[in-house]
């Protein structure tokens, strides 16, 4: 017989338990959960990246239900336990189901504290702790609300503040405390944290009470003790955590803070056991992931019946924040008492401050800022309590260094096979590299995938590079440097740069003179080296039609039943009646089955078959139309709005621009698809900023603006410059283009090349006229030379090649 | 009978590294393909992810790469390639003097 195992709650402590339970005996329990929140299990730490923007809810899933039934788990996603009878062994569900229990386990977590303030029920006052304020916060950031404050100057606190700021809010933390992060940071290390958080555009009010919450039917702001006021659309409080025992104590089992438990993770009451924030072990209450997983590592094997199920005793937890671009961590003793030494590193200018406080010998603590990397050694070197006497010298320029100067082999080889690099998930340094050498495993994602190293929060991710970097030894390639293909070792900039400085040459003798290890390629890597024989070496490079996808080959889009759509040039957006009167014919005559406007204001005439597409290239081009290039890594559409000509605000006339630069830049192939937008004020209803290049009228001539994208990620332009005229709209935009075409890799857009490479490179190099003017010309030369690809098309040879080659009826037989 | 061969065109109007198509009124579509050592190779024309026309896809080594979501086909034994799976027919080719003839029996050797 099974016996019944109840959860109460669905979070990261539960989960973890019966991910190792259902792992050690699948079969011993028929197992129930319950949760009150209504999604499947997912990482709550990463709360903090939905709230910035940086993953999307279903992104941070981590238990879909498949994960549940696979295990023949009950998941009661939505429904809350109300009480327990311990003499009959039920539960009551919020349903008013009550239901037997052999075994129960608390994992109920903790409530996140609201300060009984004036006002403190008015909506848009929320917690920091589940989806669902994560989901309200968003909604306020994206109504349009725009001041937020923030209580409390925590980790929490800190995070939903920064997450605000990148969802456009002005955003204020109020804290109680003279100094940010007070239990894991001194003064000095939070002081340059809040100069960082300021620079990034944070403001602060310390030593600051709040006093009431203002507003009537929503919160409208803050009143602090000193009186002054702070607007807030959004109010979130992040003063701490209180354990939710509530249940627990109801039922009338031993409860502190939280519900006490012994180094068996079991209650007082011997069928009920606990695990999470919720409780209270040897005096302590945690509230990070870490320690979480330990316990549950223990209480999983006391459920499973292992022998020597082993116990619990208490963890030495770190902190780190997670903010983008802010490293920070720290961990144990951090002020230093009396009878401790205390070694402070700092360099104003890298702003790196590293502080470790140590006793005896012995390191108790640490404080790390700006530079973390080797905060896991510290950690270690904490944790082992061994004496730092022959390291002491150098132990604060970190163990990198200590391989530099002959202590030892350099960076995480020094630590020991027992230390545990991901906190999170509990994955000892041992565990990667056994993985690494018995699976083959060559990157992060792998080793992800096999261990759960670096799945949970992330911040381990540098480790686990390190350490693979080190077990690989050469073979290890750097996922900032990842090779072009599985055809080559060499980067995708590597083989640019050969490219660029080799002769015009066939694509296959590239790949022979940079040794590709298959003799005509892959998909990815033809295109790529196509691609920059056709920018370096425009005049002589002989266009291969193997080397492009069906789309280019074709000049169309493959649809879904392989057919094909064809989109012709609409320069500017701007047509007319005898243009329409064709298409219209045209759509008849070849009984096209659709014709749709697309978002980026053309027409695309839907469902052609393949043997059709010369015939209709031939028609469009007899009537002077254009490949619209929408199937191709090349310039698309320049979008515009009806600016001067038309509109009573217009201050610049876009239309006419619009056809100009669409003129001048199309039947051009670029790294990735190129976007243009044209606005006659800024007003910018052509969304000219989220375009790869973006002109917006202002009374004074033009803003040019670089580097938007609307689609997969949005990304906002940067502003490149402002000109005056037509003229100088078009040269910038020729430069631009032609600089992106020769310095970008192929499949990267002006949106995540201009991330990396920054928006000043850009601006510098064309800042100078000289070189602005040379790359406009060399743009104008390579591209006036190529002929529009439907004219061309029509009239080849090749154009043979979209009919069938032959047909073959039951009897007859015909030659193509 | 299928099992003979069918003449179906000249070696030089299948370009090198593409796909053909020969339309048969009751086995569909059959892709034939080009290799860069001009190896000839013909399955049907039906990707078994969810039917993309392989024709249009690009030729690799032995390889064909479909061209809606890229699986990729090993020509000269019908099975896609890890991790995905599954397999299309394969009909036996021949070329003599540049002619291209195409056997409508499928080929499970
Ligand atoms: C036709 C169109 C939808 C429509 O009916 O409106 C369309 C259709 C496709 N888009 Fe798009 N996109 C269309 C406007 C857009 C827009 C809006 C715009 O251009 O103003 C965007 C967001 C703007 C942007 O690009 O920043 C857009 C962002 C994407 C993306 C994401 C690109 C990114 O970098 O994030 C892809 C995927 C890709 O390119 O890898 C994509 C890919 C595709 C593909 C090519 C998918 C594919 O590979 O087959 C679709 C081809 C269907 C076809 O055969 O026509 N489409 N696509 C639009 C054609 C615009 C045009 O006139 O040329
Ligand atoms: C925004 C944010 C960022 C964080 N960042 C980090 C970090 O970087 N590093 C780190 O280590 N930790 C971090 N934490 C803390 C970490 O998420 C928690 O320590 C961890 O989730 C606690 O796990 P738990 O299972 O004990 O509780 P929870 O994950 O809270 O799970 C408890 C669940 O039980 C449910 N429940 C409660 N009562 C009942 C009932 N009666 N019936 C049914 N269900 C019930 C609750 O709804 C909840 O879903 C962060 C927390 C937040 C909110
Ligand atoms: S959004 Fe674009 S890619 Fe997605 S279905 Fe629509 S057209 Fe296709
Ligand atoms: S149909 Fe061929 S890969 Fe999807």
């Amino acid at each position: 017989m099974q016996e019944s195992l109840i959860v109460v709650g669905n979070g990261m402590a539960a989960l973890r338990t019966l991910e190792e339970l259902t792992e050690l005996a699948p079969d011993r329990y028929r197992i129930t959960v319950y949760g009150t929140e209504p999604h499947a299990g997912y990482n709550r730490i990463l709360l903090s990246s939905v709230l910035a923007g940086e993953k999307q809810l279903d992104q941070i899933i981590t238990h879909p239900v498949t994960w549940y039934n696979e295990r023949g788990i009950e998941l009661k996603a939505g429904v809350s336990v109300t009480a327990i009878d311990r003499k009959t062994q039920r539960i009551t569900d919020s349903l008013g189901n009550r239901v037997p229990y052999d075994k129960l386990l608390l994992a109920t977590g903790s409530h996140p504290v609201i300060l009984p303030l004036p006002g403190h029920t008015l909506p848009g006052v929320l917690p920091f702790r589940d989806a669902i304020d994560v989901e309200r916060m968003l909604a306020a950031a994206q109504g349009g609300g725009q001041h937020a404050v923030v209580i409390g100057g925590g980790l929490l606190g800190l995070e939903a503040a920064m997450g605000l700021l990148k969802q456009g809010m002005e955003v204020t933390v109020v804290h109680l405390m003279g100094s940010l992060m007070e239990r894991q940071l001194d003064a000095d290390a939070a002081e340059l944290l809040r100069c960082e958080l300021e620079m990034r555009g944070l403001r602060f009010r310390l030593n600051a009470e709040s006093a009431a919450i203002l507003g009537e039917q929503q919160v409208t702001g803050l009143r602090l003790k000193s009186g002054e006021i702070l607007p807030a659309d959004l109010l979130v409080m992040a003063v701490g955590i209180r354990p939710n025992a509530d249940l627990a104590r109801s039922a009338g089992l031993v409860c502190n803070r939280g519900i006490v438990v012994d180094d068996h993770l079991s209650s007082s009451d011997p069928a009920i056991v606990a695990v999470g924030e919720c409780v209270e072990h040897r005096g302590v209450v945690y509230g990070l992931v870490a320690p979480l997983y330990a316990q549950g590592k223990v209480l999983a094997r006391h459920l499973a019946g292992v022998e020597s199920p082993g116990c619990y005793e208490g963890s030495t937890v770190s902190t780190r924040l997670k903010v983008t671009g802010v490293d920070l961590c720290s961990a144990g003793e951090i002020h230093g008492e009396k009878e401790d030494e205390i070694l402070i590193f700092t360099d104003p200018a890298r702003r790196v401050y590293k502080k470790l406080i140590v006793h005896n010998e012995r390191v108790r603590g640490m404080v790390l800022l700006g530079d973390t990397r080797d905060g896991p050694w510290y950690l270690e070197l904490m944790q082992r309590q061994e004496p730092i006497t022959p390291i002491r010298e150098h132990i604060l320029f970190g163990n990198a260094h200590l391989g530099d100067a002959g202590h030892g082999p350099a960076g995480v080889v020094h630590l020991s096979d027992d230390h545990e690099v991901c906190g999170c998930n509990g994955v000892k340094k041992g565990r990667i590299l056994e993985a690494i050498s018995r699976l083959g495993l060559t990157s992060v994602e792998e080793v992800r995938t096999h261990t759960k190293a670096s799945g949970s929060c992330g911040s381990c991710t540098g480790v686990v590079e390190q350490l693979l970097a080190a077990a690989l030894g050469g073979d290890y390639v750097s996922p900032v440097a990842k090779a072009l293909c599985g055809c080559t070792q060499r980067t995708s900039d590597e083989v640019r740069e050969a490219v660029r400085e080799g002769q015009a040459m066939p694509v296959r003798a590239v790949m022979a003179r940079l040794g590709w290890s298959t003799p005509d390629g892959c998909p990815a890597c033809r295109q790529a080296i196509q691609y920059y024989l056709t920018v370096f070496h425009p005049a002589s490079h002989q266009e291969e039609r193997s080397a492009r996808f069906v789309n280019e080959r074709y000049h169309a889009n493959i649809q879904k039943d392989g057919t094909y759509s064809v989109v012709p040039r609409i320069f500017g957006g701007i047509t007319a009646a005898k243009e329409l009167k064709m298409l219209a014919d045209l759509v008849e005559r070849f009984a096209i089955p659709e014709v749709k406007f697309t978002g980026g204001q053309r027409l695309t005439l839907l469902g052609i078959r393949r043997e059709q597409l010369p015939a209709i290239w031939s028609e469009l081009s007899s009537h002077g139309m254009v490949s619209g290039h929408a199937y191709g890594k090349a310039v698309r559409t320049v979008k515009t709005c009806v600016g001067s000509r038309w509109c009573r605000f217009g201050t610049q006339d876009s239309e006419a621009l619009g056809v100009e630069l669409e003129q001048k830049l199309w039947n051009c192939w670029t790294p990735h698809k190129v976007k243009l937008a044209v606005s006659g004020c800024p007003r910018n209803c052509a969304e000219a900023t989220i375009k790869d290049i973006g002109v917006v009228g202002v009374e004074s001539g033009w803003e040019i603006h670089v580097g938007g994208n609307g689609g997969i990620k949005v990304r906002v332009t940067d502003l490149l410059t402002k000109v005056a005229t037509h003229e100088e709209v078009q040269e910038w935009s020729a430069a631009f283009l032609q600089l992106y075409r020769r310095e970008a890799r192929y499949l990267e857009r002006t949106a995540t090349w201009l991330d990396r490479v920054g928006i000043g490179f850009v601006r510098e190099q064309l800042a100078d006229p000289a070189m602005r003017l040379a790359l406009a010309s060399e743009f104008q030369k390579a591209h006036t030379e190529i002929e529009d690809p439907w004219q061309a098309g029509s009239k080849t040879e090749s154009a043979r090649h979209f009919a069938p080659l032959a047909i073959i009826g039951q009897q007859t037989e015909v030659a193509a | 009978m299928n099992d003979t061969w069918h003449y179906v065109g000249l070696l030089d109007e299948i370009p090198s590294l593409e796909g053909r198509v020969v339309k048969h009124d009751r086995l569909g579509d059959l892709a034939l393909f080009r290799t860069s050592d001009d190896q000839l190779y013909a399955v049907e024309d039906r990707c078994p992810h969810r039917g993309g026309p392989l024709s249009a896809g690009m030729v690799h080594g032995r390889m064909v790469s479909c061209p809606l979501h890229g699986w990729r086909l090993d020509l000269a034994t019908g099975e896609v390639q890890g991790p995905d799976h599954g397999c299309v027919t394969r009909y036996p080719v021949r070329v003599e003097e540049n002619k291209i003839y195409l056997c409508l029996e499928p080929d499970h050797a």
